[in-house]
């Protein structure tokens, strides 16, 4: 695919991605028009003001409330879809996902030792739940790697069974302290709604926190993505290419980690977004990393802001785990597209 | 830099399981085109392995232009050196010229991924290996042979000075073997490209290859021009089967005819 297309198509998702931002910060409990989300924004952003014809309820609500929360939806959504992306190409895995080795049993059962400790515990202004599951996810996978090392060499494989074996351990552990403590018995609920998935962001503190992380983390992938390319003809052919193999592999694993344990830590496990946009998107626009790592990015950003919005808008009171909607949306599209896709596309 | 000379002294390389190749001395001057010949476990994968730098010798040294592939950053290497393995299967859709534009690989940098002259690299060397009408198929439909045909010109993309294949012609019929092996001498004696080929078919071996190294038990047992590696006398210590020595009737090169056992001429 040509360099022209790969621009136009970047472009096009990222006018789709700012629209869905903007729709999904007008509807809510409390409608506010389109126009005025975007001149309550630009009074923001400029110097230069329009005068405030709504009520200023609405920018409280708009600026320190559903604002960040989209961008933190659409932050989660980037960091899961370009993880899913590094994962399923390092690995050769069309079945793999963010949270493949052991993140997602990592994030869980530091989440759930965070709500053992005193709520007013905090750390950079985050409470501990998200600090917790942030190192959870990243030290499970530091774990994980160093145990499938041998010899100089983590061949994939061991690094798919110590995963899953790690998994299996740490998510014993935490219903282990489910069902037992007592302690955590009033906060039980919240531990599920970690498990399920929703994004939980209070005003701008966390998310400048972890904006810069997902931000820089995307670019990263996508100016090594020519080296991900390499690992499609497996690791004697990466290495017949001119790829230091064990290195990259470590770089790789490090800068999926990292994305997602920064998108676990505002959303806990917000399920498919990781594992059917990268295949959404190969199946439009083909297997080239140095476009489907953007690609991926901006499509999972406008997919989790989108069922972000139907999770705080459909029920009539309250919200449901995003990690619902997007498993009742994200399955039907998918096996459209790979019905669609035909046999050209070998899983 | 064209490195095109692979010298190996006194390399001895075993897996954890016992030795593979032991004491083996190469040198391949530029330009050469060298067939690796001898039973299936004889080292000829290995010995590929140890050239691309894969593999690292236990004992001796790999050297390529001079230089030990060990202090070699594996970029470099990859500048010098292709490898069209013996097996190769790709996941997901890839199309030809993706898969052939992994061959700039080594090229690339995080801020210069894409070039005009990649682009041009990848055009020539689909023209060169025939395969201009597979362009925009999808790599994991196309047929043993054209599949072939792609990884080879993904290998001739990385504009090395070496070549090395394994078991090129294996799994592919009579017309898809001598594509490939006139296009390899094609390439050797126009591009100047030095060849190091393992060969599973004796024959095609010795038609199209003017030097065979023949290996026993990770040892060279044989190492010269056709006429000189395919006797009787060698072909039977290595294979420990009975063959009978023939002229190609038409190019005069040895010709291997195994004998059916039981049968005396031996």
């Amino acid at each position: 695919m040509g360099r022209h297309r790969h621009v136009t198509v970047v472009l096009l998702l990222l006018v789709i991605l700012v629209t869905c931002m903007v729709a999904a910060t007008a509807f809510g409990a409390v409608s506010i028009a389109f126009d005025d989300v975007l001149r309550m924004c630009w009074n923001k952003l400029s110097p230069f003001h329009f005068a405030a014809t709504w009520p200023s309820g609405d920018e409280t609500i708009i600026l320190q409330l559903r604002l960040p929360r989209v961008i933190g939806g659409a932050l989660v959504g980037a960091a899961l879809a370009t993880a899913g992306v590094l994962f399923q190409g390092l690995l050769r895995n069309p079945m793999a996902d963010p949270y493949i080795i052991g993140t997602s049993a990592g994030a869980a059962l530091g989440a759930t030792i965070a709500m053992l400790l005193p709520l007013s515990m905090a750390f950079l202004g985050f409470g501990m739940v998200p600090v917790l599951a942030f190192g959870g996810a990243v030290g499970t996978v530091f774990l994980v790697y160093y145990l499938a090392r041998v010899g100089g060499r983590t061949p994939i494989v061991s690094m798919l069974l110590a995963g899953f074996v790690m998994s299996a351990m740490l998510t014993a552990l935490m219903f282990l302290i489910i069902t037992t403590s007592d302690k955590l018995h009033p906060r039980v609920t919240s531990v599920y709604m970690f498990l399920m998935g929703g994004i939980s962001v209070a005003g701008w503190g966390q998310i400048a926190v972890v904006a810069p992380i997902i931000i820089v983390g995307i670019i990263l992938a996508r100016l090594w993505a020519f080296r991900l390319n390499a690992f499609a003809l497996g690791e004697e052919g990466a290495a017949h290419v001119g790829i230091d193999v064990e290195r990259n592999k470590a770089w790789f694993l490090a800068l999926g980690s990292v994305l997602t344990a920064a998108a676990v830590s505002i959303s806990g496990l917000i399920g498919f977004v990781g594992l059917v946009i990268p295949h959404a998107l190969r199946l439009l626009l083909g297997p080239d990393h140095r476009i489907l790592i953007p690609s991926s990015a901006l499509a999972g950003a406008a997919f989790l802001v989108i069922a972000d919005m139907l999770a705080r808008t459909l029920p009539s009171s309250g919200e449901i785990p995003v990690g619902i909607i997007t498993a009742l949306i994200g399955a039907p599209v998918f096996i459209y597209l790979l019905r669609r896709g035909g046999k050209e596309y070998a899983l | 830099m064209n490195m095109t000379t692979v010298n190996m002294n006194r390399v001895t390389f075993s897996y954890s399981n016992g030795a593979v190749l032991r004491d083996v001395n190469l040198c391949v001057q530029k330009g050469e085109m060298l067939g690796l010949i001898g039973p299936n476990g004889a080292g000829k994968t290995t010995l590929i392995r140890l050239i691309s730098g894969i593999l690292v010798a236990k004992q001796g040294e790999v050297q390529i232009d001079g230089l030990d592939t060990r202090s070699m950053k594996r970029s470099t290497i990859a500048r010098g050196v292709a490898v069209v393995p013996q097996q190769f299967n790709m996941p997901f859709a890839y199309r030809v010229e993706e898969v052939i534009m992994l061959g700039r690989t080594p090229f690339m940098k995080p801020f210069r991924d894409s070039s005009a002259k990649d682009r041009d690299v990848i055009a020539t060397t689909m023209d060169t290996v025939g395969i201009k009408h597979l362009k925009g198929r999808c790599f994991s439909e196309l047929s043993g042979g054209e599949r072939q045909k792609v990884v080879l010109a993904m290998a001739l993309a990385q504009e090395t000075g070496l070549l090395l294949l394994d078991e090129p012609t294996a799994h592919l019929d009579i017309s898809h073997q001598v594509e490939i092996l006139e296009l390899l001498a094609d390439m050797n004696e126009k591009g100047h490209l030095t060849i190091i080929a393992a060969m599973h078919d004796l024959n095609l071996a010795s038609a199209y290859f003017r030097r065979l190294v023949l290996l026993k038990d990770g040892a060279i047992i044989a190492d010269g021009s056709p006429d000189q590696v395919l006797t009787t006398g060698a072909i039977a210590m290595a294979y420990s089967v009975p063959v009978h020595i023939q002229k190609h009737p038409v190019t005069g090169t040895p010709y291997v005819v195994v004998l059916p056992s039981g049968n005396g001429h031996s």
